[in-house]
C-alpha cells in the first residue's frame, strides 16, 4: 500500500505549500493596502508634489499617457492583426512578422525606453516629453495588443469568411461587419489588460517621458502653454515613475509615506482594470450568443 | 462604355484592396520598429569597440568597469561583473520559483480544477500585473532591512534582487504552467486512473511527462522576464560594479547599471557607449532566449 501513502504525503505537501503561497501573496497584498490607506486622502489626490505629498499631476499624466497610447496604439494593432490572420493567414510574411512580434514582446521595457530615448529625445529632438512617453509606451505595447487582438480574431470561426464569399461581399466587408464585432469581447479584454499593464510600467518611462512633473494648470486649454494639462511636449512623471524616483533619490521621511499611498493608488487601478476585463468579455459575450 | 464597366472593379474589390494595404502598412510598422530597434542600439553599442577601440574579448571576460583612458587613448573596461551578477540573480530567482510554480500549476489544474480557477488563479493573475517598481519598493523597505539583520552586510545584493524576481516570476511561470498542463488531452487522465494510479502516479508519470516541454517554456520565459527586468533589481541590488563575492555584498547587473547611469553620462563618449553595449548584450541575450522557446516549440511539433 505504499503508493497510496505517496499520493497521501504529495497531495498533502502539495495543499500545504499552496496554502501558504496563497497566504502570503494576501500578506504581501495586504500590508501594501494597509500601509498606504493612512496617507491617502482627498488632498493627497488633488495637491501638486512641489506643495508636499500629493501626487495629483503624476495621477493625470499616467491617465494622460494611458489614453494616448492607447490611442496611437490600437489602430496599429488591429491592422496588424486582421493582416496577420485573415490576409496574410498561413503566408510566409505572416510567418515571419509573427516572428518579429514575438521576438519584440520578449525585449525587456529598459531596451523600449533607452530605443525611445536615443530616437525621439536625442535623435528627434522631441526632449523628455509627453509625447516621447506615448510613443514608447506604443513601442511597448504594440506587441502584446497584437497578440491578444490576433487571438480573438482567431477564435471566429472561419465559417464566416466563407460565407461572406459566398455571398458576394468583399473580404473587407465580412471582416468589419461580422468577424471584429464577434471578435469584440476578447479584443476588449484585451485592451483593458494591456490598459494595466501600460498603467504601471515606469523602465520604458524614465528616459523617454522623464522624471519630473512639473505643476500643471487644469484650466489653461492653450496646449502650446507649458503650464497646460493637456500640452504634449512638457515631460511627464508618471505614478509608478515618481515611486521609483522618490525611493532612489532618497529624499528621507516623506518618501515612503508618498510610495506606499501612491502604490495602493496603483493596485486599485491595475485591480479595477482586471475586474473590468473580466465583467466586459462575460457581459458582451452574453449579448453576442444569446 | 458598357464594357468598361464589365472589366472596371466593383466597389467591393476597390474597398477589400484599401482595407488590406491599411492593414499591411500596420505590418509594415511593426517589422520596421523591430529592425530600427535592433539597428539603432547595435550601431551605438559597437561603436566601443569600432570607435574607442576597446577590444570585445576584454570587455566580456574583465570585470573592472574602469572608464578612463590612459595615456595611449586605450580604455580598460570590462562588463564581466554585471554579466555574471545579471545570470547569477536570475538563475537563483528562476531555481526558486519554479518548484513553487509548478506546484501551483499542479494545484489548480489536477487537484482542485474549481476552487483554482475561481479564487487561485485570479490571485495569480493580479499579482501578474503588480508593476515592478511595487516589487523594487517592497524590496528596498522590507526584504533589505531583514536580510540585513539575518544575514549582515548592507542587505542589498544577489540574494535580494533573486527573491524579489523570483516573485515576479512566479506568476509569469504559474500562469503559463497552467495553460500548459491543461492542454495535456483529459482522456489520458482517464486512461491512467482506470489502470488504477493513484492522483500522484497520474500527475507524476503522465501530465508532467507529457507537458514536459511546455513546462520548460514557461519556465524560460520567466527566466527572459526576470532577466530584462530593470527598476526593481536596480532598487535592491546595491549598484556597486564589483564581482559578487557573496550573496549580500552589493553589486550591479547590466540592467541597473543602464538604468542608473545611462543619463548621467555624455554622448559619443567612452563611458556612455560602453553602456549602450550592454544595452546590446542585453537584446542579444533577450533574442537568444526567443530562439531557445522557438528550438522548443518546434521540437514539440515534430513530436
Amino acid at each position: 500500500m505504499n503508493r497510496y501513502r505517496t499520493d497521501k504525503f504529495a497531495r498533502g505537501l502539495i495543499y500545504t505549500i499552496v496554502g501558504a503561497i496563497i497566504a502570503l501573496i494576501a500578506i504581501f497584498i495586504g500590508y501594501l493596502l494597509v500601509q498606504g490607506w493612512s496617507t491617502i486622502s482627498w488632498s493627497f489626490l488633488t495637491t501638486a508634489s512641489d506643495d508636499g505629498l500629493g501626487i495629483r499631476d503624476q495621477l493625470f499624466n499616467s491617465l494622460y499617457l494611458l489614453i494616448l497610447t492607447l490611442l496611437l496604439s490600437f489602430p496599429i494593432a488591429l491592422g496588424s492583426a486582421i493582416a496577420l490572420t485573415i490576409y496574410g493567414k498561413k503566408s510566409r510574411f505572416a510567418a515571419i512578422a509573427e516572428m518579429a512580434i514575438q521576438a519584440l514582446s520578449s525585449l525587456p521595457s529598459i531596451i523600449i525606453g533607452l530605443f525611445g530615448f536615443l530616437l525621439l529625445v536625442l535623435k528627434f529632438k522631441i526632449g523628455f516629453s509627453v509625447l516621447s512617453g506615448a510613443i514608447a509606451l506604443t513601442f511597448f505595447n504594440l506587441p502584446i495588443l497584437t497578440q491578444s487582438i490576433s487571438l480573438a480574431i482567431a477564435t471566429v470561426p472561419e465559417a464566416r469568411m466563407t460565407a461572406g464569399v459566398s455571398l458576394g461581399v468583399s473580404k473587407w466587408h465580412t471582416i468589419t461587419k461580422v468577424i471584429l464585432p464577434e471578435a469584440m469581447p476578447g479584443m476588449i479584454s484585451g485592451i483593458v489588460l494591456s490598459a494595466g499593464r501600460v498603467f504601471g510600467e515606469a523602465a520604458a518611462l524614465i528616459y523617454t517621458a522623464g522624471q519630473s512633473a512639473p505643476k500643471l494648470d487644469y484650466f489653461n486649454w492653450n496646449i502650446f502653454d507649458a503650464n497646460s494639462f493637456l500640452n504634449p511636449l512638457r515631460p511627464a512623471e508618471t505614478l509608478a515613475v515618481h515611486i521609483w524616483k522618490v525611493n532612489t533619490e532618497g529624499l528621507g521621511a516623506n518618501a515612503e509615506a508618498i510610495s506606499k499611498g501612491t502604490i495602493v493608488i496603483l493596485i486599485l487601478t491595475i485591480l479595477a482594470f482586471n475586474l473590468l476585463a473580466r465583467q466586459l468579455s462575460r457581459r458582451l459575450q452574453r449579448k453576442i450568443y444569446h | 462604355m458598357k464594357e468598361d464597366k464589365l472589366f472596371a472593379r466593383s466597389k467591393e474589390i476597390r474597398q477589400d484592396n484599401w482595407g488590406r494595404l491599411l492593414c499591411y502598412i500596420s505590418v509594415t510598422i511593426l517589422l520596421l520598429l523591430v529592425v530600427t530597434i535592433v539597428y539603432f542600439i547595435s550601431s551605438k553599442g559597437l561603436q566601443t569597440f569600432t570607435k574607442n577601440h576597446v577590444n570585445v574579448w576584454s570587455f566580456l571576460t574583465t570585470a573592472d568597469w574602469n572608464t578612463s583612458l590612459d595615456a595611449h587613448g586605450h580604455a580598460d573596461i570590462g562588463a564581466l561583473a554585471l554579466i555574471t551578477t545579471s545570470f547569477s540573480t536570475t538563475m537563483l530567482a528562476a531555481a526558486m520559483a519554479t518548484p513553487l510554480a509548478f506546484v501551483i500549476a499542479i494545484y489548480v489544474v489536477a487537484l482542485k480544477p474549481k476552487f483554482g480557477q475561481r479564487f487561485v488563479q485570479p490571485v495569480i493573475e493580479l499579482l501578474l500585473g503588480i508593476p515592478s517598481v511595487v516589487y523594487g519598493f517592497i524590496g528596498l523597505t522590507v526584504l533589505v532591512p531583514i536580510i540585513r539583520g539575518r544575514f549582515g552586510g548592507t542587505g542589498f545584493g544577489i540574494l535580494a534582487g533573486a527573491l524579489i524576481l523570483a516573485l515576479m516570476i512566479l506568476p509569469t511561470i504559474t500562469s503559463l504552467s497552467i495553460e500548459s498542463l491543461r492542454s495535456v488531452d483529459p482522456s489520458y487522465q482517464k486512461f491512467a486512473y482506470t489502470l488504477g494510479c493513484t492522483h500522484w502516479q497520474m500527475i507524476y508519470h503522465v501530465m508532467l511527462r507529457i507537458s514536459a516541454k511546455k513546462l520548460m517554456i514557461a519556465v524560460i520565459y520567466g527566466i527572459a522576464r526576470a532577466f530584462g527586468e530593470a527598476l526593481a533589481v536596480q532598487m535592491v541590488i546595491g549598484n556597486t560594479v564589483q564581482m559578487p563575492t557573496s550573496l549580500v555584498s552589493p553589486t550591479a547587473t547590466l540592467t541597473s547599471k543602464l538604468t542608473t547611469d545611462i543619463g548621467n553620462t555624455i554622448d559619443g563618449t567612452l563611458p556612455n557607449n560602453a553602456l549602450w553595449t550592454l544595452a546590446l548584450i542585453l537584446l542579444l541575450i533577450s533574442l537568444a532566449f526567443n530562439l531557445i522557446v522557438k528550438g522548443f516549440t518546434r521540437g514539440g511539433e515534430a513530436k
